[in-house]
């Protein structure tokens, strides 16, 4: 393990890339044409999964420390946050270019009348304040402040598994695996919180 | 850069090119297929080189069981009931499929029906009919001459196809077996099968398998109704509901069982699967309707394949999904926001 000043930068380095791979699968294997007759509902789906993989990732930095012992993984709390934010985005982006081709007028009806992508919207609408204070700087302005307005994450995460929810239609398998995971990473903090 | 994405930004739509471009994934295609000895390029009369249909040589065809080959070959175009619109491309119609039993995903059923088991096979028809029994599929598919006839597919997703079917009117079929008149309704149901279908061995699945579907007399009656065998001028793919599925284009796709095993007849409504799963997303009727939507989908309009992905091919959805001149006489007074 190469340790110090270097050992951290390539440690940022490589979960940098790592954060980045699936999306730079998606567009190698969008270049292969490898993503069957309709690649826009793939690639949809596809950073929708991300986005909530990250924000559960997120989530599990703090029992991460706690349970396991891990204290490097605070260091990489806002990287996975942001990057929760960044596949959200492309994922809103990919659902209004590839599948709405930016009708407005199918886009309104979409965003304000399907329960599944309303919760979902407001999820990503409340992820915009965490993204924008998430600097140290904004941390140090912000102070007690900060950790009331970034527990907004719970609610998100609540949102985006509803999102999820909604979406189950002949199998629930992959909903119940995020859910179960949702529950021990929430219930975590209720234990905390309890004790304390 | 892909061919596909200059051909995207150049905003060509992708069926007016053969796109070599989606080589790779025929190869794996084809590869699964000739595991399970379907091989390309059979020798065998064909309809789709009488009609010229476009079936990249790089891609599976599926001549089916030899005693429907000479059916298959025969069959004859009803311009009557076709619509003009332009095809799907071949490799579209076999590769993006809702066939839940062999998995959720799109890509799933061409992944993983390859190996399903088609012939023999047995339908059995019973209720209120005078000839019930369990019938060899050949045998009743006997006496039917084949149409061939392009239809329009809305699923209930929001995206749609052109399809060119292979079948026969299923009202000829249910004439045969002389309905009692107590046979109000006729009932559908697919294969039963957990070894070859994973889906149907989910511990998480939302349906009660098999899959049932139905229809009220007179729409099983009206000549579009259609049992189809093939598909593109070749049988019917197992992703696509070998050997035998259900085919009314003026319903959402959900209503075209596949892999039928079963027909019944009877003076009360069917309870059909997505009906039962979602009594308040899917309704016994599904007729394509753009002005009742889905909780999660608008059916006022629909991506029809292939899309391109910079210019997504949104279509306004019409009534009956098109058909409105040759079924909406049988709703007539119903209100079809409550009878969705
Ligand atoms: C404006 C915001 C959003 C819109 C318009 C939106 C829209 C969509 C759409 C259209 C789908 C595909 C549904 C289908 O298969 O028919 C989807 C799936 C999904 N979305 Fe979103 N979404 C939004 C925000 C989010 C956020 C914030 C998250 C997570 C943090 C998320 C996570 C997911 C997941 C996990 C899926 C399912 C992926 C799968 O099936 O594998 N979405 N979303």
């Amino acid at each position: 393990m190469v340790s110090g000043e270097k050992g951290r930068l390539l440690r940022w380095w490589f979960f940098f890339l790592l954060l980045l791979s699936p999306l730079a699968a998606l567009f190698v294997n969008l270049l292969n044409d490898n993503l069957g007759a309709d690649p826009a509902k793939v690639i949809v789906k596809e950073l929708g999964f991300w986005a909530i993989t990250l924000l559960w990732l997120t989530l599990s930095v703090t029992p991460g420390i706690k349970l396991l012992g891990w204290r490097w993984l605070m260091s990489f709390r806002r990287m996975l946050g942001l990057y929760t934010f960044f596949y959200a985005v492309l994922h809103l982006l990919s659902f209004a270019t590839f599948l709405v081709g930016w009708r407005w007028d199918i886009l309104l009806t979409e965003l304000t009348k399907r329960p599944y992508i309303v919760v979902g919207s407001l999820a990503l609408l409340l992820l915009i304040p965490l993204t924008f204070t998430s600097t140290k700087a904004m941390q140090r302005r912000l102070g007690r402040r900060w950790k009331k307005l970034h527990s907004l994450v719970y609610p998100i995460s609540l949102l985006a598994m509803l999102h999820f929810i909604w979406q189950i239609r002949s199998d629930f398998g992959q909903q119940l695996i995020f859910a179960i995971l949702l529950a021990i990473l929430l219930g975590y903090r209720l234990y905390l919180n309890r004790r304390s | 850069m892909s061919k596909r994405l200059i051909r995207e930004a150049l905003n060509i739509p992708s069926s007016e090119i053969t796109s070599e471009s989606i080589y790779k994934q025929r190869r794996r295609l084809i590869q699964a297929a000739m595991s399970a000895a379907i091989l390309p390029a059979f020798a065998y009369p064909s309809f789709a080189r009488a009609a010229g249909y476009e079936i990249p040589d790089d891609l599976p065809r599926y001549p089916g069981p030899a005693w429907l080959r000479q059916k298959l070959a025969s069959a004859v175009r009803n311009p009557d009931l076709s619509v003009s619109d332009e095809l799907a491309p071949y490799y579209h119609i076999i590769t993006h499929n809702n066939f839940y039993e062999f998995g959720t995903d799109k890509r799933d059923p061409a992944r993983y029906a390859q190996n399903f088991k088609t012939d023999p096979w047995k339908v059995e028809i019973s209720g209120e009919v005078a000839k019930p029994g369990n019938y060899n599929l050949e045998d009743i598919l006997a006496p039917h001459a084949l149409e061939d006839r392009v239809y329009r597919l809305r699923c209930v997703e929001a995206w749609s196809m052109v399809i060119p079917w292979l079948g026969f009117p299923l009202a000829d079929l249910i004439k045969r077996f002389e309905p009692t008149s107590k046979a109000k309704y006729v009932h559908f149901t697919t294969i039963l099968d957990k070894e070859q279908m994973s889906e149907q061995r989910s511990s998480f699945g939302t349906i009660d398998w098999p899959y049932v579907e139905g229809l009220r007399m007179d729409e099983a009656m009206n000549p579009l109704t259609l049992m189809a065998v093939g598909v593109y001028g070749n049988a019917l793919p197992p992703q696509n509901g070998a050997p035998l599925r259900l085919v009314v284009p003026w319903k959402y796709g959900f209503k075209s069982i596949k892999s039928i095993v079963r027909i019944h007849f009877s003076e009360t409504m069917p309870e059909t699967s997505w009906n039962v799963t979602a009594p308040s997303e899917y309704g016994f009727y599904a007729n394509v309707n753009p002005a009742v939507d889905h909780p999660r989908w608008s059916q006022a309009t629909e991506r029809q394949l292939p899309s391109s992905l910079l210019s997504p091919n949104i279509v306004d959805t019409l009534p009956f999904n098109g058909y409105a001149d040759q079924v909406a006489h049988l709703y007539k007074g119903m209100d079809l926001a409550k009878w969705f």
